[in-house]
């Protein structure tokens, strides 16, 4: 049984990196200077689909101040975050497959002197068909985005997979539902633009310090497309200013700036432009989506039947991952029996889809949960009780052999609406206004690593010593959500000392050891597994040293409040450093490692090896609306959010999660949308264009948590970052819906949108007066 | 060619060089080296370069430095008193209010412009007078509480912690 009482864990410390963060002390990459710095940019193509035909480079080379000017034709070496499958070249190399692709970089002594050596790079196309949308990509005839790809219509990877017998449980159920489901082509819009500096030593060494969520997988690509060993390259993490999956695989920019630095000899910094990070992109994929489910009288799911096309982009990057990740969260948080799925992922030439917090669950929660929501109102049920009939119970395991080992979700049912008085208030409302219930969930952590290899996932050194104090050592990246903040608290409670004198340093190559990186809502599990564990390492190295000066013995010692005492007498105590000091005199230093590697799940099926985690976080969400029937406008007036994250190591943070993951899909629900010209342009790539959310569309947000402890997760914890984004948009949806009769399909709701419906919708109900 | 100008940022007077068209934004970060500044787009949309300019929230993003020369200029550096930090400060660390940082500087500057004009802002207040401030991880709600807890320190009513 674990315990629950804790001095550190669940409770509120300050973030080491607030204070630096206020005062603007937190060093990003482009805080970085280096003597001799250059600055590298990268000449883009004005066409979306081309041959390359030639680059004559000469006078850009020939301007006082250019110090290297790079081609394609220099890195032939293609890579791609999915190591089975690259698809990618740092510049591009005889082809261009999107509108912006690199096709040439320089570096130069300022940043004026090198964007004037782009406008002197004279580069000569031959076009090519530009297919901006996966129709016009899969249509008979259509030129091959990639000529090396095996599949014909553009299609980058398809899957099927089929549990149970569908066709049966449609023909036996009381009712059955279909819709198609579109949704948007979203930017991640973080703040900090991506920025990386390189720097090779005398002894060819290169240091990169790059703003990414995955040194490690920076660190093998660098190796690759630089033909260095792994062992010559040193990757740091800077300061990370947001990244929610878009800094989660390598950057063109980082690539360019060793090439360059290596070329050039000295220092080079690249760092995007705005527009520059919306073509590298990786946002999350517009799928459309064909969705059928069939209920039973009592409201029971009998089947889901998914077909949907996703618009990868130009290239390959996280997109075969996503794909089946779409399978694997097709129908939890609901058990289900019979599904089919069916899917396809498309070459098109637009900037590459990839991942985008909550990736893989957000456009099915999105269809799943519109649906559940108009099937209960079509048999006259409240949607709640249809939800909660259908949630999985503590425990689970899916049709695909997914394994849930601890499920709090029905709680989060109870919570969410208890708190805002959903079934009181739903079909109830005046005209306009609405409310919505939807539930979510998402892994924490994955259950293989992309290259199939069986070292740990996680793992961590900690260090104590009488001097230095106590220091973790983690290759965990923080990207601002907080994890060094939480691995910190978690050696904290272990040691039982102040979080405030707990050291960590992660998020670097060379001096912290292995990790995976922060995606896939993995770090709390996965690392915080690895950390407790080195630290119960020292724990057992201490207690003897204890026992010995203490009279007791080892077995019955903790540590507690800077002390190690004995449970059972108590006087009997030692204060920690004392024992520190000890066994350094009598041992020499003090560390200790752990790991972590998640249980290994699979199934006889292509893609089974994807979906598994070793635990899942739930949540359920209510969002109350108004629509203004003059302007078409939606308000968000309030969301209720219950979720089991299991125990929440720094609530803080995790509300913040929460409110960070709401406001995030509010903005895809109502606003957002990159939108691409018929040429393949992007038509809105600045943060004026492309709408987020601002302060003044905060509605009131009431972030609960359910009573909730895994007991096989370091500390009780689960994930807590992408799962609440999750119910967001349906959410949305649903309360429109009620608001005004009108079930949307296809993101965003504009006004426009709004007013259309409701014109149609007068005329329809005019004409059957 | 650059130019010389005198330019008075926290307080001190520092000769630069710098060319005409050298935007506030880089002089400040690259010139003076005072990069807890932010520039998350450059170009006047996201608020990450907001600075004091005479005391009103200014984007140094899309103000020459020229312009500048003669005027109070007041960067994130210069906000705390040495280490006695802002109450706006004081509060976006106790509110929970940070997390990237990258947005924390514009941020917390438009909020100390606001408390100076008004220490008792409404939620919708403050919600407008920094709608101009992006944040895509907080999701606003706790930087509102802090704006807010912010104020009641100011005017006494609240004690840090
Ligand atoms: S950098 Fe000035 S407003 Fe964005
Ligand atoms: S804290 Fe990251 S953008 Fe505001």
């Amino acid at each position: 049984m674990a315990k629950r009482e804790f001095d550190v864990i669940g409770s509120t410390v300050t973030r080491k990196d607030a204070p630096k963060k206020v005062k603007g002390e937190h060093e990003f990459a482009d805080d970085l200077q280096f003597p001799m710095m250059l600055h590298g940019r990268i000449k883009r193509s004005d066409i979306a689909h081309s041959r390359i035909l030639s680059i004559d480079t000469s006078k850009a080379q020939a301007l006082p101040g250019v110090k290297a000017v790079l081609i394609g034709s220099e890195t032939p070496i293609k890579y791609g975050i999915v190591p089975q499958m690259p698809t990618e070249y740092a510049i591009a190399h005889e082809k261009v497959r999107f509108h912006g692709e690199p096709v040439a970089a320089v570096a130069a002594v300022d940043p004026e002197t090198a964007e004037r050596a782009l406008d002197l790079i004279e580069v000569v196309y031959e076009p090519l068909p530009v297919y901006t949308t996966p129709e016009e990509a899969m249509a008979e005839g259509a030129v091959k985005i990639h000529e090396d790809n095996k599949f014909p219509g553009n299609i980058a990877y398809e899957a099927d997979q089929d549990f149970g017998d569908v066709e049966k449980a449609f023909a036996d159920s009381h009712y059955v539902l279909e819709k198609t489901f579109k949704t948007s082509y979203v930017n991640h819009a973080f703040m900090e633009p991506h920025c990386a500096v390189s720097k090779f030593d005398t002894n060819g060494e290169l240091f990169i310090w790059s703003t990414t969520q995955v040194p490690h997988y920076l660190h093998r690509h660098l190796s690759k497309v630089l033909q260095m060993e792994m062992d010559r390259i040193h990757v740091k993490v800077t300061g990370v200013g947001g990244a929610f999956g878009g800094k989660g695989e390598v950057s063109n920019n980082e690539l360019i700036s060793a090439l360059l630095a290596r070329k050039a000899g000295r220092p080079v910094k690249v760092l995007y432009s705005r527009r520059e990070v919306f073509l590298q992109h990786r946002g999350r994929h517009p799928i459309q989506m064909r969705v059928k489910v069939g209920v039973d009288k009592e409201g029971m799911i009998t089947a889901i039947d998914y077909d949907g096309t996703m618009d990868g982009g130009s290239y390959g990057g996280w997109g075969l991952v996503i794909l089946f990740y779409t399978a694997a969260m097709l129908h939890l948080p609901y058990d289900v029996k019979n599904v089919r799925f069916r899917a396809r992922r498309i070459f098109t030439n637009k900037p590459t889809c990839g991942a985008m917090r909550g990736l893989g669950g957000v456009q099915p929660r999105f269809a799943l949960e519109s649906l559940l929501d108009q099937i209960a109102i079509d048999l006259g049920m409240n949607p709640y009780d249809l939800k909660k009939k259908n949630a999985i119970g503590l425990k689970h395991e899916t049709v695909s052999g997914q394994v849930v080992r601890h499920c709090e979700f029905r709680k989060c049912l109870d919570q969410a609406t208890e708190l805002s008085g959903y079934r009181e208030k739903h079909g109830k409302l005046p005209f306009g206004k609405g409310i919505g219930l939807a539930g979510g969930y998402y892994i924490s952590g994955t259950a293989y690593t992309l290259y199939m290899a069986y070292k740990p996932h996680s793992s961590a050194l900690i260090r104590v010593d009488t001097e230095g104090g106590v220091t973790v050592y983690c290759g965990a990246t923080d990207i601002g959500q907080g994890s060094d903040t939480v691995l910190g608290m978690m050696a904290a409670e272990k040691f039982g000392l102040p979080f405030e004198t707990i050291h960590v340093v992660s998020g670097d190559t060379s001096l912290a050891p292995f990790d995976l990186g922060s995606f896939a809502s993995r770090v709390t599990v996965a690392a915080g597994s690895a950390v407790c564990k080195a630290a119960d390492n020292i724990i057992d190295k201490l207690l003897p040293v204890a026992a010995v000066q203490l009279g007791v013995r080892a077995e019955q010692l903790e540590a507690k409040r800077g002390m190690i005492r004995s449970v059972f007498e108590p006087g009997k105590e030692i204060a920690f450093w004392d024992v520190v000091s000890k066994y350094i005199d009598a041992h020499g230093p003090l560390t200790a490692t752990g790991d972590y590697t998640p249980p290994r799940r699979t199934g006889k099926f292509k893609g089974a090896n994807i979906g598994h985690s070793p635990t899942y976080g739930f949540s359920a969400q209510v969002t109350e609306v108004d629509v203004d029937l003059e302007t078409g406008e939606v308000r968000v007036l309030r969301v209720t959010e219950a979720g089991d994250c299991g125990q929440p190591i720094n609530p803080v943070s995790v509300e913040g999660q929460v409110e960070g993951s709401i406001m995030m899909g509010l903005g895809q629900a109502l606003y957002e949308e990159v939108k691409v010209g018929r040429d393949g342009r992007l038509m809105n790539p600045s943060l004026h264009d492309y709408k987020i959310p601002t302060m003044a569309d905060l509605p009131e947000l009431n972030t609960t948590f359910v009573e909730s402890y895994d007991p096989d997760s370091p500390y009780g914890a689960k994930e807590a970052g992408e799962g609440p984004i999750q119910p967001v948009i349906p959410a949305i949806f649903n309360a429109v819906y009620d608001a005004i009769g009108v079930r949307f399909t296809e993101m965003p709701i504009t006004p426009e949108r709004v007013l259309r419906a409701l014109d149609e919708k007068k005329r329809q109900e005019g004409g059957t007066c | 060619m650059k130019t010389l100008l005198k330019l008075n940022i926290n307080g001190e007077d520092f000769d630069l060089a710098a060319s005409p068209g050298a935007y506030l934004v880089d002089v400040i970060r690259e010139t003076v080296g005072l990069t807890g500044t932010k520039k998350g787009c450059g170009i006047g949309d996201c608020g990450a370069c907001t600075v004091l300019i005479d005391g009103r929230p200014t984007l140094s993003c899309l103000t020459l430095a020229l312009a500048c020369v003669g005027k109070e200029i007041v960067t994130i550096e210069g906000l705390s008193k040495g280490n006695e930090l802002h109450p706006v400060q004081k509060a976006f660390i106790d509110k929970g209010a940070v997390q990237c940082g990258f947005c924390t500087p514009g941020m917390v500057l438009s909020a100390a412009a606001l408390l100076r004009e008004n220490d008792r802002p409404s939620r919708d207040e403050i919600k407008t007078a920094l709608a101009g401030n992006l944040c895509r991880c907080t999701g606003y709600t706790k930087i509102v509480e802090a704006v807010e807890h912010a104020g009641q320190l100011i005017s006494g009513e609240a004690h840090h912690g």
